[in-house]
């Protein structure tokens, strides 16, 4: 059932580095959502990275010569969609501002700026789209990734949409608690980084939950390996795999 | 003030091993941050207050000479001394001579990052004196000869055990023959030994949290009552503070009365407020003959104009050192500055140099969190990125990492250079992975990764290689290939 909002609407969907490398199946889990709901969805080919690495290391350059690249790719499309909360952040809040004032590409940055979206805010606060109970309901605790949650202000609407799914929630202890990914600093400060995610998968295991979901593939990466290398037992899932039925 | 940001990494991981120091660690991460949302909850109007907080001092810095004119004035008339000081050795020489025109042998001091960043108390020791710390925190670490773990609780990574060993080596001097671990009896005997210090001391030095530049009078917030002493018995006061603690006015005081102790302990009010405004009066009671006050630069015009002035209005309340995930799992004796946390990471390099504290602005996942909390609202994240922005661009990060980084922005302009770095990278990841497909050891950059996580390297090819072939065959909506 085409929903009214995506009438004669195009998307484009930038299905970031990680994503693209790490975890192809969210992205097709966000094309599933998003072509579901009834729109149009392109993958451009030209899509790259977003640039945080380059732009949280300093290099403001690089980050502004692919904020260019990512102008260029998807300034066409009605909306942007990200399954990401940090790369959405990085298009929403920053690239606007490596542009100056009174740069022409500034107000074309803005506007498309405007028009991206992460994944969930999308569905959410976009579309309203009411999904269908899962067909292997799983109990799940969620990890507010920073970016997302502090930029973006995204908090219910995971929740919500977990809960169309017919799938309890069952909060860990300081969901909110960076999980100590951070790019690059995972790997400059590994020890720090180790603490921290040890910290976060010990709040997750406690939850009791069948599956720890979170809406970054960067923190899930992290989260899921430090429990690969305990040895625990539960499912580290992108929000887009549980609200697409793609959690197998 | 001289900085050893480059051993973060061992004495990161010392701090991560030590049992007593994550103990409370936790209990900074896990309490003084409920107590301090609990603060918050009870007053709804916290959010305007913070707004409020950050004009007053966003104005104070703008017209910052302005301030410090009329702030000299008033302590003048009020019978003190104003003493200007460009950096820490000329602060240290200054109240050095404070203390020699007094024929001073003993000092008594209250808690002051100032005086920390200054490291004045080696410089006045080696003129002669005898310093000792007051705040019980302060007092423990001087007896360690360590520097603050926390710019609030300088003694925090301390347990009642270690304190007891250092009591019982120290006040052997003092008669005191039994080593005792009960708290109670711990600050017993710390204020035992400290009071006799109180009543024979010459001079006594405290900080300053705020300057009122309308009345000339500083401001103190305290909860052990440590600094009224310091401020009163002795025949002189000295008081150290830098340029930035200025503030227009008494009621702006009263704003910063109610947002500073909920921010830092999450205190409705601290102990002791306490503004002093000159020497002893005829007729007073009590006070001291002679009241100086010594304002320091040290760095801090230099950073009016930049990208870093907002870290003035900083009120050192230590909010965002509770909330920091990298704060709470290292300590603050980590970051080898006595400026820790999130605000020692922005304002060490623009004390310092970025040469020399870069590992510190570096030392963020930008998880947000301390802008969250900051009643001044400094934009910390984007500050420490400012920072990183100068190391790259003086060439001082690594080369290597300069290279990857300036190899990735290429590939990420020129799409085909993507895919083919994508698609191997993917390939090799896969070897790597085996048949398990989770990778348990990386090579180069990614050591740093397997030390703590293996990396479930997924299946099959590139999204956009799939998406691709998906394209090509005509795929049904969804369909992965």
């Amino acid at each position: 059932m085409p929903h009214p909002s995506a009438a004669s609407k195009k998307v484009g969907l930038f299905a970031t580095c990680l994503v693209n490398t790490m975890r192809p199946r969210v992205g097709f889990a966000a094309l599933k959502l998003l072509e579901e709901a009834g729109f149009e969805v392109e993958v451009p080919k030209e899509q790259t990275c977003c640039g945080q690495p380059n732009y949280n290391s300093g290099d403001r350059n690089g980050a502004r010569a692919m904020a260019e690249h990512f102008l260029k790719t998807y300034e066409g499309f009605d909306y942007v969609v990200v399954p990401s909360g940090s790369c959405g952040a990085m298009v929403r809040v920053h690239y606007p501002k490596l542009f100056e004032e009174g740069d022409p590409r500034r107000p074309r940055m803005e506007a498309l700026a405007g028009r991206t979206y992460e994944l969930v805010s999308f569905l959410s606060d976009v579309v309203g789209i009411e999904l269908a109970p899962a067909t292997v309901p799983l109990s799940v605790t969620y990890h507010d990734a920073c970016s997302g949650l502090r930029e973006l202000g995204i908090k219910a609407q995971p929740r919500a949409l977990i809960g169309q799914k017919k799938c309890e929630v069952k909060e860990m202890e300081d969901a909110e608690v960076c999980c100590g990914f951070g790019g690059l600093f995972c790997v400059k400060y590994p020890e720090v980084s180790g603490e921290m995610v040890r910290r976060k998968t010990e709040a997750a295991l406690a939850s009791g939950a069948e599956a720890l979901v979170t809406g970054d593939v960067g923190c899930l990466l992290n989260m899921e390996g430090a429990l690969l290398r305990e040895g625990k037992e539960i499912k580290a899932l992108h929000i887009a795999e549980l609200l697409a039925d793609m959690t197998e | 003030m001289h900085v050893t940001t480059e051993k973060f990494h061992g004495r990161a991981k010392k701090a991560i091993a030590n049992k007593n120091l994550q103990g409370g660690l936790f209990i900074i991460g896990k309490i003084f941050t409920a107590m301090r949302d609990h603060a918050m909850a009870q007053m709804p109007e916290f959010e305007a207050l913070r707004d409020q907080a950050r004009d007053i001092k966003r104005h104070t810095l703008e017209n910052l000479d302005t301030y410090l004119q009329q702030f000299e004035e008033r302590v003048i008339e009020n019978g003190g001394r104003v003493h200007w000081a460009r950096d820490g050795e000329e602060a240290n020489r200054i109240i050095a001579q404070l203390c020699k025109e007094v024929d001073a042998q003993t000092v008594i001091k209250s808690k002051s990052m100032v005086t920390e960043e200054l490291e004045l108390n080696p410089a006045l020791e080696a003129e002669g004196l005898a310093v000792t710390e007051t705040d019980l925190g302060e007092y423990i670490i001087q007896l360690r000869g360590e520097k603050p773990f926390h710019i609030v609780a300088p003694a925090w990574h301390l347990t009642a055990g270690e304190v007891a060993d250092t009591f019982y080596e120290a006040h052997k001097a003092h008669g005191r023959t039994e080593r005792v671990e009960d708290k109670v009896k711990l600050v017993e005997e710390a204020r035992i030994v400290l009071r006799e210090r109180f009543k024979k001391a010459d001079v006594g030095i405290t900080g300053a949290n705020f300057l009122i530049a309308e009345t000339g009078s500083i401001a103190l917030v305290t909860n052990e009552g440590n600094a009224d002493l310091c401020a009163t018995l002795p025949r002189k006061h000295i008081a150290v503070t830098g340029i930035e603690k200025i503030i227009p006015t008494l009621d702006d005081l009263a704003l910063f009365w109610r947002v500073l102790p909920r921010s830092a302990t999450g205190q409705d009010t601290a102990n002791y407020l306490s503004l002093y405004s000159g020497p002893r009066r005829e007729g007073d009671a009590d006070g001291p003959e002679s009241f100086d006050i010594v304002l320091v630069d040290n760095g801090r015009s230099d950073m009016l104009g930049t990208a870093v002035e907002d870290m003035l209005r900083c009120i050192r309340c230590g909010a965002c050192l509770n909330a920091c995930p990298v704060f709470t799992s290292v300590g603050g004796q980590t970051y080898g500055s006595v400026y820790s946390g999130p605000m020692g990471s922005v304002l060490t390099p623009a004390l310092t140099s970025v040469s020399q504290a870069a590992m510190l602005p570096n030392a963020s996942t930008f998880c947000g969190k301390c802008e969250e909390v900051c009643p001044v609202r400094i934009p910390l994240p984007s500050m420490m990125r400012h920072w990183r922005e100068e190391e790259f661009s003086k060439h001082y990060s690594p080369a290597a990492q300069r290279w990857g980084l300036g190899l990735w922005a290429y590939a990420a302009r020129t799409p085909w250079a993507y895919r083919l770095a994508t698609t191997w990278g993917r390939k090799v990841l896969a070897l790597m992975g085996g048949k398990e497909r989770v990778a348990h050891a990386l090579p180069f950059i990614g050591k740093g990764w397997s030390e703590k996580r293996d990396l479930n390297v997924g299946e099959g090819a590139t999204f956009l290689e799939q998406y691709e072939r998906r394209k090509r065959r005509g795929g049904a909506k969804g369909e992965r290939v």
